[in-house]
This record gives structure tokens, sequence and C-alpha cells, in this order.
């Protein structure tokens, strides 16, 4: 029985027939099919957790309850989960523990490119990384059991090529005979107090020796020996690439990237004339096996930035490379806010108030963008109040009036809040807005605690906005209609003028929210041709359903697309001709 | 270097069912009896953006995606992109596209205007080319929306795989109370 899937969907599918009964993750591109498909198999409790720190908490708590565990994550999610993480290498795990890193290199949907790989080197645990959906799939087994046979957590690291490529995939049946979780107490191993982590450190260490001799016979990693002129040691999709582009090359394919096989590093590199490692980011393996005193070729002809393709490794050795730089100069298209999106009039007022806004990661993020521009800065998940509580610190009485925060409800619950707290707690006056679209659309729409429902569709309770933010101290609290531009700018420019700290909560759904009654489609708006008169005000919202047509008229005219506009009103505000109204 | 592989490249517009329609394409590879791989990009490229879809088959595929310059079927959702996407095809390779010009935001704000003469821009570097009026097509076998199978069905004559493992993969991905009207309007894009 063999299936096309999705790394993703293999890891699920590993993480099933490996007996897994708790999975839990926070959405992140590439990683969040991983947890949307894993649903679909009987068994598994799995949900979304507010953020990656607690996710990979409650696979810890299911692990020492004696069930295995998966935690997936985008690569800057273990930045979030690093805190557990490193004590958990000393713990070990009980049922076993997987974490599934999706790395994005070539920033293809993030905002870094960091190498996961540092991470399991850092925390001293071992790391598989699969080299398609096959071995995403037996790679997700193996590594429960590696887990259990050296009482570590293990990370397996997938990349966007690996997470989102399809290949075919053999099924296999669940194991059987895993113990049933139940409590047990061995509190020297598991409460983390000086003088028990004393103990486990120098385990640590003597696992990662035994898990290194372990690896130079594991099956995963294999000497594929062709010509030796030429030997490259790599791992995932570089593999592939590999054996695209120099299909006589002798390989020696690392599943597991950490530790390393040393003595099987060195025998592969004895036979073979000239050593090269190729890997996408960090020199990780090249820097170890040049510090076993190995001569070997890596960096030097490789990038440090990107993702590695077919081409561009043929580049590197020389090999003609077709220049696909060499296209025709084309308008660009770049992703765009949906016609509709809430998010529209509030960067719209945000741009016209001259605010300095202080962003996030999300959908909003694209606020960045003409003809919107108005976001000054943007680090990471829940950056941005913080951010804006150390600007109003540093800048004068009259610009720190303009400093506004803007977060989106799922990032805010995911590490704003505390933020919030800090920025009460020490009384820095700048406007946070809490763009509350009722679901953590960016990823496609994954529901959170404030959304109503649970990952498995059940529905559950949902975080109050305005009450939380009562209960963390903040006195000023407005609850605005997006869509209504005079409104959202009136209310903007009041508590961007208040000396305190003051909260704005839009209160409009994602326009792609599926469920019943949350977002419906409003009547449909058309312009007047006779009354446009090609003043162009509505294309300043960068709405995807308004088209300009240079052609019509004196100066050109604006139309509305009837399939792509939602009803939502806000051009129409726009229109100072009253040319743009309901459809008859 | 590819040996037996067959490379085919999807390009379009972000929302445009370029996913389902190389979801199709691996599954009838598949029961055909290949090794296929595909890759895409979620995530930004969902809101509106260029989208590139890879589908690789033969007897071993490695590489996901398809080797700068090394495409031999261009399967074009809209006009633009496929221009942009024509350096990943090799000499000699096929184009079958939507007749269909999407706007991007720069041309809709009126900055920028949508480029000219694309369908002899693609013709002249490229021969093996068909143009397809997806929506006239789709219409006739009674939905706008089924223009992508009319295409792929298009697409489908263009390779050497037998006609029932294309009817079983659509049978299988696509929803049932659309299949019949999908059926119809890959056998219009086939006998093109």
């Amino acid at each position: 029985m063999h299936e096309i899937l999705s790394g993703n969907e293999a890891i699920a599918r590993g993480a099933y027939e490996a007996g897994v009964r708790v999975a839990c993750a926070y959405p992140g591109t590439p990683s969040t099919e991983i947890l949307e498909t894993i649903i679909q198999y009987k068994g598994i409790d799995s949900s979304w957790a507010p953020n990656e720190k607690v996710a990979l908490e409650v696979a810890i708590g299911a692990s020492f309850g004696g069930g295995r565990a998966l935690v997936a994550m985008k690569h800057v999610g273990v930045n979030v989960a690093a805190d557990p993480l490193f004590t958990l290498s000393y713990t070990g795990v009980n049922g076993g523990l997987l974490l599934v890193v999706a790395d994005d290199p070539e920033m293809h949907s993030s905002q870094n490119e960091q190498d996961s790989r540092n991470y399991a080197k850092f925390a001293k645990i071992p790391m598989l990384e699969p080299a398609d959906s096959r071995e995403c799939k037996e790679f997700t087994r193996l590594a429960f059991e590696l887990s259990e046979q050296y009482d570590t957590p293990v990370m397996l690291r997938s990349t966007t090529r690996i997470s989102h490529g399809k290949s075919i995939v053999d099924l296999a049946e669940p194991v059987t005979g895993l113990a049933e979780p139940k409590l047990s107490r061995n509190p020297s191993k598991l409460v983390m107090l000086p003088g028990n982590a004393k103990v486990r450190h120098p385990m640590v260490e003597e696992r990662l020796v035994k898990l290194a001799a372990a690896g130079c016979t594991m099956p995963v990693n294999r000497q594929e020996l062709r010509d030796t002129k030429i030997g490259i040691i790599t791992s995932g999709v570089c593999y592939q690439y590999v054996r695209e582009v120099l299909p006589d090359a002798s390989t020696l394919k690392l599943g597991m990237v950490h530790p390393l096989p040393r003595d099987l590093i060195r025998e592969f590199a004895a036979k073979v004339d000239r050593l090269y490692v190729v890997e996408e980011l960090d020199p990780f393996i090249e820097e170890q096996v040049k510090a076993m005193g190995i001569a070997v070729t890596g960096k030097e002809i490789f990038s440090l930035c990107g993702e590695l393709t077919p081409g561009r490794i043929r580049k590197a050795y020389g090999l003609p490379g077709d220049d696909t730089s060499a296209g025709e100069k084309l308008p660009g298209r770049p992703p765009n806010m949906c016609p509709g999106c809430p998010h529209r009039g509030v960067f719209f007022a945000l741009n016209q108030l001259k605010a300095y806004v202080t962003g996030d990661i999300g959908c909003y993020t694209l606020g960045f963008m003409p003809p919107l521009s108005a976001m000054d800065t943007c680090i990471c998940m829940g950056a941005s109040i913080g951010t804006a509580t150390g600007v109003v610190k540093v800048v004068g009485e009259e610009e720190r009036k303009k400093v506004v925060a803007v977060i989106g409800d799922s990032t805010f619950l995911h590490t704003g809040i505390n933020g919030l707290m800090d920025m009460v707690y020490n009384n820095a006056p700048a406007t946070v807005v809490i763009l509350d679209n009722r679901i953590t659309a960016m990823t496609g729409r994954q529901d959170n605690p404030a959304s109503g429902f649970t990952l498995m569709n059940e529905p559950t309770s949902s975080i109050d906005f305005p009450l939380l933010c009562k209960a963390l101290g903040v006195n000023h609290i407005r609850v605005i209609n997006p869509l209504d531009l005079e409104e959202t700018k009136r209310v903007l420019q009041e508590e961007m003028a208040r000396p305190e700290p003051s909260v704005i909560i839009t209160d409009k759904p994602c326009v792609l929210i599926k469920r019943e009654d949350v977002f419906t489609k409003g009547p449909v708006y058309q312009v007047d041709a006779d009354q446009c008169t090609g003043c162009r005000a509505c294309l300043k919202i960068g709405c995807p359903a308004i088209e300009w047509k240079p052609g019509e008229g004196k100066k050109g005219k604006a139309f509305i697309d009837p399939l792509l506009c939602t009803g939502c009103d806000v051009c129409r505000q726009l229109c100072k001709f009253g040319a743009i109204g309901r459809s008859k | 270097m590819s040996g037996q592989i067959t490379n085919i490249l999807l390009v379009g517009v972000g929302g445009q069912g370029i996913l389902l329609a190389s979801e199709i394409l691996s599954e009838t590879f598949m029961l055909a009896g290949f090794d296929v791989k595909k890759s895409e990009i979620h995530g930004m490229s969902q809101r509106g953006g260029s989208v590139v879809s890879h589908v690789r088959y033969g007897k071993e595929v490695f590489s996901p995606i398809v080797p700068e310059g090394e495409g031999d079927i261009l399967f074009g959702f809209e006009l633009m992109e496929t221009c942009r996407a024509l350096p990943l095809l090799r000499q000699g390779g096929k184009v079958v596209v939507n007749d269909l010009r999407i706007q991007p935001p720069s041309v809709l704000m009126g900055q920028e205007s949508y480029p000219e003469g694309l369908v002899e821009r693609i013709k002249s570097r490229f021969p093996d080319f068909l143009l397809v009026d997806g929506q006239k097509l789709a219409v006739e076998a009674g939905n706008p929306r089924v223009a992508n199978t009319v295409l792929l069905g298009a697409v489908s004559r263009r390779l050497d795989i037998d006609e029932k493992f294309w009817l079983t993969a659509l049978e299988k991905l696509v929803p049932k109370k659309a299949l019949e009207i999908n059926r119809k309007a890959f056998i219009l894009g086939r006998n093109l």
C-alpha cells in the first residue's frame, strides 16, 4: 500500500505508526500541515498550543506520563521552545519524545534562515534529517526508538523542500506492544535542581559518545561508493540534488546529522580523492569534519545564504548551469492582503496619521507593502509591543505620540501578552492595536485560544480580549470596527495622544474563515462610471478587487471586480464623488 | 542529466488551483507505475503572489525541484507568470497556457501596465505552444470554474500516459459532486 505524501503528511503518518499518543504544535510555515493532517489518526490527542514553549512542555508531560509525544514547529519556534528543550536534554524521557523542526532556507515565508542543526549540537541531542517523504515517515518511527533507547529527546529537521515536497511512501501498520502510560515517579531524574542536574550532565555527554559510535553502523548513515575521484558528504534534500547533478560521485548520506558518525566519516574520506560537504546554510558538518583534521571543501564554493538547487550546485562545480536570472523584466507579483481584509483600513489610517508602527508576524505584516506602507519594524512573534515600549522610552514627547504596536490575536496570545504586561507595569505610553480577526490567518486559518474551537474542531472557551487587557491593568481599551475608516482614524488619534498605555481591539473576522456565521460576504459594490472622476483615491488601499483602467474616460477610471469584492465598504468611504455604491 | 525523467512546471497566481492540478498530475504518474516527486511553496504565495509547482516523474526521481533549464512542459495558468517561468524550460520545451491575464497590484494601481504581446513572445521562443481559451471551454463543459481541468486535459495529450490513469486520478481527487463536469472539461481539453 503506497501513497503520495508531503514530508509533513509523512511525518504525521510516521507518528501514527510509531504509536504517538500526544501531538502538539503552534502553526508555522513550513511545519503547519504536520498537526493538520495528524488529526485524521484516531488515538492521537492533537492540539494547537498558544506557543512553541507550551507545545513542548505539553509533549514533555506526555512523555513523562509514559506516552510517546510529538511536537512540531518552524525553525524560529525553537527559539521560543529552547528553554524547556535544553533542560529536557538533561532529564531525558519516559515515553519517546520527538521535536520536529522545519527550517526555511531561502526564507520563502520567514523572517530569518537560522539553521536548526545548531540547536541539536547546542542542546546535545540527536538530530535526524530525512531526504524525502519516505524517509520522513521512516525517520519519525526511528526517532521514537532512539529516544527511548538512549533516554533522550530527538530532533527531526526538515526544510521547506522536504516538508512541502511530495513523494511516494509505503504505509505500514502501527507498532504494537507499547507500555500503557501511567504515573511513575523519578524526581532525582526529573527535578532539575543543581544537585540532580550535576548528576545528569555527564550522562548527557556519555549519551552523545554512544550515539556517535552507533551512528557508524546505523543504516540511515550510508556510504554509496561510485567513482571515488569525488566524495560528497551530504544530507536532506541536498542529497537529492547531488545525485541529480553528480550522479557518478560517491556519497556519504547522513540520516543522523548530530552527533556525526566520526569513524564512518574517516573511513569514507580515506576512500575518495577529494572530499566535499554539500549542505544548505551553515557549515555545520564541514566545520566538524575540519576539526577532525580532514581536508574538505564546502562553503568556499557554496553560499552561506539561501537554499541550494541543482543549478546552484552545478555552478559551484563549474558545470554548465542555466542562468535563470536572465528572465525578462516583468511587473512583480508580491502577495497582498485579500479583498475585504479587515486589516486594510487600519493600515490606511496608520499611514494617514504618519504613525511609527512596530509590527509583528502575520498577514498584517503585509501592511508594510505599498500603497499602505505603514510598518516600521518587525522582528519576531510578539515583538511589536516590547519594541514600542522601548521606542517610547527614548524618543521625545511629541514623537512618542506616533508610536503604535500592531499585533494579531494569535500572535498576541503567543508572546505578545508578556509585552503588554510590561508596557502596563512600567507605564510606557504607547498604543497597542490588537488586530483580532479570530483566527491564525497567515499560516492557513488555524484555531487559537480566542477562536472558540480546538484543532479537533471541538467548541471550547474563547478569550475575551477586553477583559484580558483589563486584567493586565490597561485602563483605556477601545473596541472598533476596522471597516469604518472614520471611527478607526478617530479612535487611533485619540489613543495615540493619550499619555498612558492604551489598547485598541479591532473586531472583524478574517474573510477566509469558512466556519458558518463568522464571516459572511456583504453585497457587492460597483463603480458608477459616470460619477468616477479618475481621482484614484480608492486605489490608495491596494484592494485586489479594484482595477485601474487607464484607457477609460479622460484620466482613466476605477473598476470593481464583482467576483473578488466582498462588500467590505472601505472603498466607498474613500470616494468623495459618490461613485462607489452597492450593485443593483 | 535527468535521463528518462519528465519535468513539468505549473505556474500561475496563488488561489488559481495550481496545487490541485499538480496533485492530479502526481497521482496519475504514480498510478501509471512511475516514481514521482513534486515541490511547491505554500504560505506567503497563497496571498495572490506568484506560484510555481514542480512535478517530475520517471523510473527514479531524485530532486523534487526541476533543475533550472530542464523543464519539458510548462503548464501556465496565467500569461505573465508563464512568461516569467520561461527560463526554467529547456530548449524545445512545450508550453500549454490559459488565455488569461491577472493584473498584479502595481498594474491594478495604475503604476505599471500589463505587458503587451506576451503570446507572441512565448511563441517565438517555444514554437510547441498551445493557447487555450480555458474559460470558454469550461463554460461549454458546464461551469466556468473548471478551466484548470480543461488545461489539464490539454497537457495530458502531450504526455504518454494512458487515459484511464488520468480519469482514476480525477475521480480520487475531485469532489464527487463536481466529478462529472470535471471529466467533461478534461476530455474537452484532451481533444484540443
